[in-house]
């Protein structure tokens, strides 16, 4: 089963939730698609053992052949490309590889060369595999990174998709291979207002979801309200405790050294996969 | 006009907190909220009833079943995996299509036609601010592009005044875009192992653009140790150290509430009135 673990909002308890399901858990493995602040990997502190350079082709000119004609330039949807007199100007953050100038090319003048964007890391942690995508700073476009973090999935084992904050095209690419979301909510006034955006986005995307609340306050909040009202299933809710946001600001794992959350985090996956295979029904 | 963006790297930190708080504090009329993914700056300051505009983002491709003759060229050549076989015709998948136009160029029957997608909602709020923000449609691609929109939608005036813009968390093309052209970025730090990890690769973006940082640490008790480490950090790195703010129940019951943190007498608003304080001099200072 691959579970994406959702927010909206950020600083909600994704990563921490993510991590607590594949520590308590057998079989079970840790991606992280948050490849612009990826943070998972600090609390496992696992043991590298490949490294994979993440690449994307990019338009290279050819002085020579190239005649200035603009047709490039013109073609390209996304405005990377200008022409400054008689050269070629390429704004790499904004090109998107899809390959067009190349293509609409009649002088054979552009050709297309990799260049690493970012690099993806495996390690182990027990008998887990701790994978995590890591966009280079600079770089605006994270989606080949999170494309290849997924291809790494195994499909005998569970994987915990850590995704990034929002509801934007990153969001959906972490999404797009899962099958079941976990909103992770918390609810203030901010937290309730993104989890709602998340909450469409499930919907829109057709994914069978539920939510777990953290940092609550009680167990009657604003966001259970909205979920029993709106028949979606809350599995559990965390309090929010000194204890362990202290812990959990050192990189400490609870479920480590906390058998009563080791339990609760085992009968979440449970939750979970007794959830999906309804939703198979 | 200076305008000053209020960034964190990890998102949870108390960047919207912070800017509602500072746009009250600097009396600011031009604001906006960069943050069009999850956009929540409205819902503190209370304004209502936004002119709002549609965003096109791009271009989405659309086959005519009639004139395709499921040669699959398109699929084939879609960089994006955007396009599938559907029935005896292919169809393309509107949220992962980019609107590259490759498919339309291999596409040997002309099935392939073009139209504008909305990505988004241009919003304007005109009082008691001049508050520009937008919300990005769900799923979609282009924020940087809305958010280079949104800051197009504020009114820079010659004048003494501060701007105050709200961030995004991450390093991404939607954070890259809210930097570009500011002239201060006020970090909020988190003393976690992630907030900090963060933090840096925050600080490492921004430092590509010529602009001044300043510092708080939010929740800063949660963890001493590393809110030391980050003050030390501040000083290698050329961040300006503004101070602490503790963790304190207190902005959570103002925010449930809507009210602004240092509008209430509490640890945590006095703090951040102090934090405000020595940013306000070190902003006078520069001038």
């Amino acid at each position: 089963m691959k579970i994406a673990v959702l927010s909206g909002k950020g600083g909600t308890g994704k990563t921490f939730v993510s991590v607590n399901l594949v520590n308590s858990t057998e079989n079970t493995d840790y991606y992280d698609c948050d490849v612009e602040e990826p943070n998972g990997d600090l609390f496992f502190q696992s043991k590298l053992i490949q490294e994979l350079p993440v690449k994307v082709l990019l338009p290279s000119f050819d002085k020579e052949k190239c005649n200035a004609c603009h047709e490039c330039v013109d073609a390209c949807s996304f405005n990377a490309l200008a022409l400054i007199g008689k050269d070629m100007l390429l704004f790499e953050s904004i090109c998107h590889s899809c390959g067009v100038c190349s293509f609409v090319c009649k002088q054979k003048a552009i050709s297309e060369v990799p260049k690493q964007t970012g690099v993806i890391k495996i390690g182990k942690a027990g008998d887990s595999k701790v994978v995590t995508g890591k966009l280079n700073m600079g770089e605006a476009i994270g989606v080949p990174v999170i494309s290849g973090v997924l291809d790494l999935m195994d499909e005998d084992r569970n994987s915990i998709i850590d995704c990034p904050p929002g509801s934007a095209c990153s969001v959906v690419e972490s999404t797009q291979k899962a099958d079941y979301c976990l909103i992770v909510a918390e609810p203030t006034s901010f937290g309730f207002h993104n989890f709602k955006m998340v909450e469409q986005l499930a919907r829109v995307l057709k994914k069978p979801f539920a939510v777990v609340v953290n940092k609550a306050e009680s167990k009657n909040n604003i966001v259970s309200s909205y979920c029993k009202k709106n028949k979606i299933k809350v599995l559990d809710t965390f309090l929010f405790n000194r204890k362990i946001a202290q812990d959990n600001s050192r990189g400490e794992i609870c479920t480590s050294v906390d058998d009563k959350m080791k339990a609760r985090f085992i009968s979440l996956l449970d939750n979970i996969n007794d959830d999906w295979q309804r939703s198979l029904k | 006009m200076k305008k000053i963006l209020i960034l964190s790297g990890k998102g949870g930190t108390g960047k919207t907190t912070v800017a509602a708080s500072l746009i009250e504090y600097l009396n600011s009329k031009t604001i906006a909220d960069c943050d069009v993914d999850a956009p929540n700056l409205h819902l503190l300051l209370k304004v209502k009833n936004p002119v709002e505009k549609d965003f096109i983002g791009s271009k989405k491709a659309l086959i005519d079943v009639d004139k395709c003759i499921s040669c699959g060229l398109c699929a084939e050549k879609c960089r994006f995996d955007a396009i599938h076989s559907f029935g005896s015709s292919y169809k393309v998948d509107e949220i992962s299509c980019e609107g590259c136009t490759m498919c339309s160029l291999v596409c040997p029957a002309g099935a392939v036609s073009f139209y504008d997608d909305k990505s988004g909602t241009l919003q304007k709020y005109t009082a008691p601010y001049d508050f520009s923000t937008a919300c990005l449609k769900l799923g979609r691609g282009n924020s940087g592009k809305l958010v280079s929109e949104v800051k197009r939608n504020m009114v820079i005036k010659n004048t003494e005044e501060y701007a105050v813009l709200d961030g995004s968390p991450g390093i991404g093309c939607p954070v890259i875009a809210s930097i570009s052209g500011v002239d201060w970025v006020l970090l909020v730090a988190e003393p976690t192992l992630s907030g900090f990890s963060d933090l840096k690769r925050i600080v490492s973006t921004a430092k590509a653009f010529d602009l001044n940082m300043a510092l708080c640490v939010n929740k800063s008790d949660i963890n001493m140790k590393i809110t030391n480490e980050i003050i030390d950090y501040c000083k290698d790195e050329g961040v300006y150290y503004l101070g602490l703010i503790p963790y304190d129940k207190a902005v959570l019951k103002a925010l449930k509430s809507c009210k602004l943190i240092i509008n209430v007498p509490s640890e945590a608003g006095n703090a951040l009135r102090n934090v405000f304080k020595e940013f306000k001099q070190v902003l006078e200072n520069e001038n």
